[in-house]
């Protein structure tokens, strides 16, 4: 998809003012935090996890050749392939060449974001193949023509009244005095819809959570199922995955679980965990004839070493999202592409590039929340403030605000006229606001003014009083 | 023969020089109530957030370099704001993380600097203050306050002792208020919908006074709060602990409004 | 190989400022791997006996919505299963997968149970399956697929009841691991290894929990309390 992040204060705006989206960021606010929160209150030692959890991604970074190499020789061991991918146009090529391989007219897919990286729909379409979103949510939006909102909740944009009226539009067979108020008939309806779907499909795409070196494995993490129809009833199973996904041992991967669920959605443990092991055994009665292996680069090798290796860490939870407070004002599409949201604040600028994505790492009030859930404990503000030094050196911000800001550092470093700067400022200020206290509008600060008052100063400066105190004192 | 009394710097902050300097005469009067002996170099001018929230480092360094002069010698420095004391305490020291002789005095630096409220309660170890308060307050963590400096029982602690003062908490105190100093300037329609997000929570608790911790903060809640006719007294938590609520009418308000 | 892949890994050990790790390093990651180490595992269940084990299983399967039924020896699983069935209404035609673990349980006793064994299908309503272990920490039963246990089986009908015998709950997942290296050998693990912790959900429409998104919109576990197999 074409990013839109340039135009992320055009794109909030419009956030701003959908009453639909604010209903359902208003349902996130009050549901992801107290879950997390309350899944962490049952498990003492999810701090310790934590750090484990950390240490041994870092240790994985540091290895990350080794472990590859490892994984890879498993999954052909167990009869696989792995395909190494620098851009997502190779990554696209290479799923679309096994679907023509295995002249397939469908695929379903279980949720991956790789895939919407590297914006696998469309070119599958394009060609010929028609791609099947099986996660509900992204069936959802699949068939409204978006893009998700959200990693782990891809429609959590949406209320259900645009939910019902998608399927209605959608759904040919769908008998018109059939009611889809609720959530419930609005599930049963796509479930029977998609269980043709999968039936009919000749290869699954799926996404990874985590790669094993030690076995080979690839996992997905899923609640509904979805991934799991989608990898087993075809003649294919192709695993879309970015390269730091791989852990060393199924230990290694069983912390790294306890970390996910609670820090996702809040759950002890998500409903289905899967591991997939090569294709389905000779004597096997079901599963995919072949099992392939897609991995991504995309830039990341290049991260490594960087100052963004630690986003590197990332296991894709989402609570980052969940407890952002911009994420909550203006929803997931305002950041303008697949990845929103603090991660995505990240990620995105190192994807498509700080020309396109400047504005994310800047629409942050460093209010440092998503560090502080973070179960890999990526500093993300930290690295918001990289681009924001990137940018600053390349001149990319705004030159009003440049010039400004520079001008403020002038007079900031030299104390003397700083003091009669402040003297005069709070003096002028002071006088004309303190008859009420506060200014319905000042010049050069209408940006504030427009929707709040600015209180007024005292109308004489600290250090000015300081100084006759001094003197006045015994 | 009686220990020598402690040595504070005060770093004034400089929303605080500008806009409300109660909350400096505040923090003064607690500190000596305390013991202290509080001096407030006249060379501060402000810790360099502005400049290193957008990417400018070189002017950070100037302006922070200002501020080890400064405050060379103290034994501790005290900040009336969790967000600048952040600053120096967590950031500056990795600013001057190339340079071995810098790094080492932001070290120093950072180590004597406390928020005023953590300072007072965890090293003061104060357990309660002489005030008197009428009314119903409610508590807005600050950001970095609360994540950068880990303040948040303190200040409840010392206001649950001023007589008259009762506390409501909060809904979603932790969540930002949406000031973020640049932040509230570079994108400011998603800053005032944050702010009116938080008017509404403030407004929920039936308090008639809001407290916190960081003038920038206050002054975006305020705003907000006086926008909407909100009638909710907005001061810095110091004004209260020091007594000090008679002198000044509230942030936001007028002469006339004062209570 | 690849010319990507060869251009993929040195773009990785330029960033990393190194080239291949040499001998030394390779035999001791090879050694990490081969140890199978732990990290820490909570205390919640691993601090309580087996019993204890079970009862925390069975709560924290509640929790997510199993259902769950003891019984007390092999021969009345057929009885629980069908009891299971008729109080909920639900067909009395169920598909089995061949699993010798559920050859000796004495199915012939309740003539209503239909019971055909093998692959599910579409229109199969009810299925029964046996389990490969279970978890106590968070009520997840561990499946595996082989031969005489086909995935499909636990994802296509409405309805799943899984056998599970007392012997077969254990305190973490990495119980399970050492389980499933010591019946299979170290790092041969079948296709599919399924943990499931409860019936199929959504929270995709409102974040509101709906059961049965794609998979069983039931989980029932008949857990047999003797212990040993049949």
């Amino acid at each position: 998809m074409q990013p839109t992040s340039h135009a992320f204060k055009a794109n909030a705006h419009q956030a701003l003012g959908n009453a639909n989206l604010q209903k359902a960021l208003g349902l996130m606010r009050s549901g992801f935090p107290g879950r997390r929160a309350a899944a962490l209150a049952r498990l003492p030692e999810f701090e310790a996890l934590r750090e484990q959890g950390k240490a041994l991604k870092d240790h994985v970074l540091e290895n990350l050749d080794f472990y590859l190499e490892t994984f890879e020789q498993n999954v052909i061991a167990r009869g696989g392939q792995v395909h190494w991918c620098r851009t997502p146009q190779e990554a696209r090529e290479t799923v679309l060449a096994i679907c023509r391989r295995l002249d397939a007219k469908t695929v379903t897919k279980g949720k991956t974001m790789i895939a919407e990286e590297i914006a696998l729909n469309d070119y599958l379409e394009q060609h010929g193949v028609t791609p099947v979103e099986t996660d509900l949510g992204e069936y959802i939006i699949q068939i409204r023509k978006e893009y998700p909102s959200h990693i782990i909740a891809p429609a959590l944009h949406l209320v259900k009244e645009q939910v019902a009226e998608s399927f209605r539009r959608t759904h040919r067979d769908l008998d018109p005095d059939r009611t889809l108020e609720e959530a419930p008939t609005l599930v049963a309806e796509a479930r029977a819809v998609l269980r043709q779907k999968f039936l009919a499909a000749d290869v699954g795409i799926t996404g990874a959570n985590f790669c094993v070196a030690e076995t080979g494995s690839t996992i997905i993490v899923t609640n509904e199922g979805n991934g799991d129809l989608t990898q087993t009833l075809t003649k294919a199973h192709i695993v879309l995955a970015s390269l730091e996904k791989v852990v060393p041992t199924l230990e290694d991967l069983s912390t790294l679980l306890r970390l996910l669920a609670r820090s996702a959605t809040g759950q002890e443990f998500s409903t289905y965990t899967t591991l997939s092991t090569g294709p389905r055994r000779p004597e096997d009665t079901d599963g995919p004839g072949e099992f392939h292996v897609v991995f991504l680069d995309n830039g990341r090798s290049a991260m490594l070493g960087t100052e963004f290796q630690d986003m590197l860490r990332c296991i894709r939870c989402g609570a980052c999202m969940n407890h952002c407070p911009v994420y909550a004002t203006v929803g997931g599409h305002a950041y303008g592409w697949v990845y929103p949201g603090p991660m995505g604040a990240v990620l995105t600028p190192t994807l498509v590039g700080v020309d396109e994505a400047g504005h994310l790492p800047n629409a942050s009030t460093f209010c440092g929340r998503c560090e502080s859930v973070c179960p890999m404990k990526i500093p993300l503000p930290k690295m918001m403030r990289h681009w924001r030094e990137r940018e600053f050196e390349r001149r990319l911000s705004a030159a009003t605000y440049r010039y400004s800001l520079r001008l403020w550092a002038f007079v900031a470093s030299r104390p003397p006229l700083y003091r009669a700067a402040t003297a005069l400022a709070s003096r002028l200020l002071g006088w004309i606001g303190r008859p009420r206290g506060r200014f319905r509008s000042l010049p050069l600060a209408g940006g504030w003014t427009q929707g709040r008052d600015m209180p007024a100063p005292e109308g004489r400066s600290f250090m000015s009083l300081w100084a006759e105190r001094r003197k006045t004192a015994p | 023969m009686p220990a020598p009394p402690i040595r504070v710097g005060l770093f004034v902050t400089c929303l605080v020089d500008l806009f409300r300097p109660s909350v400096g005469f505040a923090a003064v009067k607690l500190l000596e109530a305390a013991g202290c002996n509080v001096e407030v170099p006249a060379s501060q001018t402000c810790c360099g957030q502005p400049a290193y929230n957008s990417g400018d480092k070189a002017d950070t360094k100037a302006i922070a370099r200002q501020v080890l002069d400064a405050f060379e010698g103290f034994d501790y420095v005290v900040v009336p704001s969790g967000s600048c004391g952040g600053m120096i305490k967590r950031h500056y020291p990795d600013l001057f993380a190339d340079d071995p002789a810098l790094h080492q005095r932001a070290q120093h630096l950072a180590k004597r600097t406390y928020e005023l409220v953590s300072f007072l309660a965890d090293v003061l170890k104060l357990e309660r203050v002489e005030a008197r308060y009428d009314g119903l307050a409610t508590y807005h963590d600050s950001c970095s306050g609360l994540r950068e400096l880990g303040v948040k029982e303190q200040p409840r602690r010392l206001l649950r002792s001023v007589a008259g003062l009762r506390l409501a908490e909060l809904p979603g105190a932790e969540i930002c208020c949406g000031f973020g100093g640049t932040f509230c300037i570079k994108y400011p329609e998603i800053s005032d919908r944050m702010v009116a997000d938080k008017a509404a929570d403030i407004a929920a608790t039936g308090a008639d006074t809001l407290l916190a911790g960081d003038l920038g903060c206050l002054l975006n809640m305020a705003g907000k709060l006086s926008r909407l006719g909100k009638d909710v007294r907005v001061r810095h938590v110091a004004e209260v602990l020091a007594d000090m609520t008679e002198a000044t009418p509230p942030i936001g308000a007028g002469p006339a409004e004062r209570r | 190989m690849s010319e990507a892949r060869e251009q993929i890994l040195g773009t990785l050990r330029r960033s990393l400022k190194r080239g291949r790790l040499d001998a030394g390093r390779r035999a001791e990651l090879e050694a990490r791997l081969a140890a199978h180490r732990r990290n820490l595992v909570p205390a919640r269940a691993a601090a309580l006996d087996h019993a204890g084990q079970v009862e925390l299983f069975v709560r924290m399967a509640e929790e997510v919505q199993t259902t769950v039924a003891r019984v007390a020896s092999a021969a009345e699983v057929p009885a629980a299963v069908a009891d299971y069935l008729s109080q909920r209404n639900l067909p009395s035609r169920l598909v089995m997968t061949p699993d010798p673990q559920l050859d000796g349980i004495p199915w012939s006793e309740r003539p209503m149970l239909e019971i055909r064994r093998g692959r599910a299908e579409d229109a199969d309503q009810v299925g029964v399956t046996a389990a490969f272990a279970a978890v106590a920490e968070t009520g997840t039963l561990m499946l595996i697929s082989g031969p005489d246990s086909p995935t499909r089986n636990n994802f296509l009908p409405d309805t799943h009841v899984v056998v599970l015998r007392r012997d077969q709950v254990m305190a973490s997942y990495e119980e399970g691991w050492s389980r499933l290296r010591a019946a299979q050998g170290a790092g041969a693990l079948p296709r599919t290894v399924n943990f499931i912790t409860g019936p199929s959900r959504t929270g995709d429409i409102e974040q509101r929990l709906e059961l049965g998104a794609h998979g069983p919109r039931r989980l029932h576990i008949v857990l047999v309390d003797d212990g040993a197999a049949s």
